[in-house]
């Protein structure tokens, strides 16, 4: 092993490890449970999205309406607690079912009607942008709210589901990890274990890599791009379900960056352990990354809006150990 | 006869290991067409990248008009007056523009070009192109709304706009219906006529009778004929193109006792006769022709890619009819697809994991995949085929061109199959694995029928029991692989009746 391909396949991990040590050193704190709690727990949502959006990258596609995927299943969740005063299990079934539903439909615009997967999934991101405002008139939602007929909507967040977002698991330290890491490492396993270890993975990796060979190799490639749509859809619902818990209302402004953010965290994932090709650790090691970049850097008072730039930054670098770096990204 | 115009001498050229022009000395005369005919890798396509200026020489040298001639780039190339219409006509217009500013878009480029685009003065640009080819399509019309056959009229006349010396044409029938075919020989007449020295590529044997007045043969990379006194020997012109030179004593044949699988009346295109036939037990049959004769619409009909248009398929017995690739593997029908970077090899796999790609289901255990024993898999097969590698986790880029084709013979054999079917599997395969493979394939006959797509004929006489031959979609010609009557065979693939019956 040459140095540069050292560098190609240890040089994020190095990077992300030198940063940890250099912010335990030029901080007092970073290195104590409760701020890598706090740096999980500050992914764990763009970490789902990202995630999902893994399994349409390994097909070969993309997938740009998760991010709206996530606010309207917010949305959903909020109108049917409040406004339909429903509990908390049917509101997550809705979000789901959105999340398989607009998977199914992305799936289908772009394997049967033949629309390129970012133009299709700009549409829908576009379209769910204006559906999630439609049923209450552009308004947030919350307790108490007027309705657009004048009444008054009486439903409140059910504390079940609000518990998705506020409650900590006890470990070691009592009330130390919320429900949204445990759902963020849970999923990350999952898709993981699911794209390395199951043929289904396997076969995505093949559709995406060459779909003529995996045809003739008897897959069928229709099916599979669909069902990384619906997984990708799933995922960024229940990154809705665990943004509407954290703010106990349907908050119209939210969810600007889950896009933006999580697409970042999976193409950094390119650049973790010289894989050049999507994959669901390096993706999780992306996410991972920008938080503890963040987090340092607020804690050494970098201002808030520095952090867009940083993040861009990060990207283009692992952009470029992807592409120029590597071989295999050079075919 | 008239000096050359344009003459090659000695070239060279190799991409990496691979020599694929092993000294090719060719001349081409002024008014006449010189047909170049090859089977698929022989060459024709690296030569024509090089004599129009997108390859580099690795050595030789080319003249034109006695000068030398060096294009560095395709532009190069038009402008010194040798020009080339490639085989993909979409490559030579631009589908979104229409018809007058395709003629006329090179004069967009380059010294002397206007910044502004001026519709009227390119419309009479155009008109005076499409006047001097006598070209009768409509100027404002969008070239995707022309067909094949039109689109290539606009290619060559925007060719033939820079008023070349020499006009190479690649395979430029192999979309066209006849009367296209004949639109396009008409023009090649217009331009010989004028004294354009025409290199014309093709195999189809109705292209070359109408237009040949010479035909240089080429295979593996060299020149094995000239042909240029009248009447041209074509049979002669397609045997120096697919060579035959081997000892036939190389295959102890075998006659197949029970039929494992059938055809019967199976029609694959609409203009082609309905064919049958039976492939026995323990047999290997070779299906023979020219490029473009329905070889591939075959084997792609028995592996459940395309629907016959008419006509039964029977597996041992019972009906086949398989609506999915799926369908066909899970009847035993496996199929090693031509050409392996496109429809063979997942390059981010290597290659134990491109070899257990089409039994993933039958390897894992409640879908979770089992490496360990993907990877023995994949070690028994790299020791049985002979497949140079480090490890089975090798990179498929880190592999020959022949182990790589092992590699996907390899991937299809671990199961037991019914019907075995490889397309053209020694293409771009050297030749000793071009051997090892031949020598498996017989080995492992035995339980299955075996069905090779090649257009070479030394590969069908090395490899096959039995030997069918393909032209217009059906099978045209039988023959025991036992001394064959070359003459015959050859004849049946020129696509002619045999003379005298003899």
């Amino acid at each position: 092993m040459t140095p540069r391909d050292f560098a190609i396949k240890y040089g994020f991990i190095a990077l992300l490890l030198g940063l940890i040590v250099f912010f335990t050193l030029a901080t007092d704190g970073f290195a104590s449970p409760q701020a890598a709690v706090f740096i999980f727990q500050s992914v764990a949502i763009t970490g789902v999205l990202a995630l999902g959006v893994t399994a349409t990258l390994v097909v070969g596609g993309f997938d740009l309406s998760i991010g709206s995927v996530a606010t309207t299943a917010m949305m959903a969740a909020a109108y049917a607690m409040v406004v339909l005063e429903q509990n908390a299990l049917v509101a997550v079934v809705i979000c789901i079912v959105i999340g398989v539903l607009v998977g199914l439909i992305n799936g289908y615009l772009i394997v049967y009607m033949r629309v390129p997967d970012l133009l299709a999934t700009l549409g829908m991101m576009f379209l769910l942008v204006g559906l999630q405002r439609i049923p209450t008139e552009g308004r947030s939602i919350a307790t108490g709210m007027t309705m657009p007929d004048g009444s008054v909507a009486n439903g409140t967040f059910s504390p079940a589901f609000l518990a998705l977002g506020r409650h900590r698991f006890d470990f070691f330290i009592p009330n130390l990890i919320p429900v949204s890491v445990v759902v963020l490492l849970i999923l990350a396993v999952l898709i993981w274990f699911f794209l390395e270890y199951t043929r289904f993975g396997r076969m995505m990796y093949a559709v995406g890599s060459n779909p003529r060979a995996a045809e003739l190799a008897g897959a069928p490639v229709k099916a599979y791009k669909i069902w990384a749509y619906v997984i990708s859809g799933v995922f960024a619902s229940i990154g809705g379900i665990l943004l509407a818990a954290r703010l106990g209302r349907g908050d119209i402004a939210s969810g600007n960056n889950l896009l933006l953010d999580s697409v970042a965290a999976a193409l950094i994932g390119f650049a973790v352990l010289g894989a050049a090709k999507p994959n669901a650790f390096g993706t999780a090691i992306g996410a991972l990354f920008v938080g503890v970049l963040l987090q340092g850097l607020t804690m050494m008072n970098a201002p808030y809006y520095t952090q867009d730039f940083v993040k861009g930054a990060v990207l283009v670098v692992a952009l470029v150990f992807t592409f120029a770096l590597s071989n295999r990204g050079r075919s | 006869m008239a000096d050359a115009v344009f003459r090659i001498t000695d070239l060279r050229k190799s991409f990496g290991p691979t020599q694929v022009l092993g000294g090719v000395s060719l001349e081409l005369h002024a008014g006449e067409v010189t047909v170049l005919m090859g089977a698929n890798g022989a060459g024709k396509s690296t030569l024509v990248r090089i004599v129009s200026g997108v390859y580099d020489r690795d050595g030789g040298t080319i003249t034109l008009d006695g000068k030398d001639f060096a294009p560095a780039s395709p532009a190069e190339a038009i402008r010194a007056g040798v020009v080339t219409v490639h085989q993909n006509i979409n490559d030579g217009v631009v589908v979104a523009l229409d018809v007058a500013t395709n003629l006329t878009l090179d004069r967009l480029n380059g010294a002397g070009a206007k910044f502004l685009y001026n519709p009227r003065r390119v419309r009479r640009q155009a008109r005076e192109v499409a006047a001097r080819m006598g070209l009768d399509v409509d100027l404002d019309a969008e070239i995707g709304k022309l067909s094949l056959a039109d689109r290539q009229m606009v290619a060559i006349a925007r060719a033939m706009a820079h008023e070349p010396k020499v006009l190479i044409l690649d395979e430029p029938t192999s979309s066209l219906s006849s009367a296209e075919a004949n639109r396009l020989f008409s023009v090649v007449d217009r331009l010989r006529e004028r004294g354009v020295a025409i290199l014309y590529i093709s195999h189809r044997m109705s292209d070359i009778r109408r237009l040949a007045d010479r035909i240089v043969s080429l295979r593996d990379g060299r020149i094995t004929g000239l042909f240029d006194v009248k009447p041209l020997d074509y049979e002669g012109a397609v045997n120096a193109m697919l060579g035959q030179k081997i000892n036939l004593s190389q295959v102890a044949v075998k006659d197949a006792d029970r039929t494992v699988f059938s055809v019967e009346n199976l029609s694959l295109a609409g203009h082609a006769r309905p064919f049958s036939l039976k492939l026995g037990d323990g047999e290997v049959v070779a299906i023979t022709g020219l490029v473009g004769v329905g070889k591939t619409a075959l084997a792609e009909t028995l592996f459940g890619l395309r629907r016959p248009l008419g006509g039964s398929m029977q597996m041992r017995g019972r009906s086949y009819a398989p609506r999915s690739t799926a369908d066909a593997i899970a009847a035993g029908v496996f199929l090693v697809a031509k050409d392996r970077a496109e429809n063979g090899i997942v390059k981010d796999f290597n290659v134990y994991e491109n070899m257990s790609l089409p039994f993933l289901d039958r390897i894992s255990r409640f879908g979770v995949s089992r490496r360990r024993a993907e990877r023995a898999t994949a070690r028994a097969s790299i020791a049985e085929l002979g497949i140079v590698c480090r490890t089975e986790r090798d990179d498929m880029a880190t592999l020959s061109g022949g182990n790589q084709q092992k590699t996907m013979v390899a991937r299809w054999m671990s199961q037991p199959a019914n019907l075995f079917i490889l397309d053209e599997p020694f293409q771009g395969v050297d030749i000793a694995a071009r051997r090892d493979i031949a020598t498996k394939l017989r080995a492992s006959a035995a339980g299955r029928a075996t069905l090779i797509f090649v257009t070479e004929i030394d590969e069908a006489l090395e490899t096959a029991d039995r030997i069918l031959v393909m032209s217009e979609h059906t099978i045209v010609g039988e023959h025991r692989n036992a001394e064959v009557d070359i003459d015959r065979l050859l004849a049946e693939i020129a696509g002619q009746p045999v003379r005298g019956a003899a």
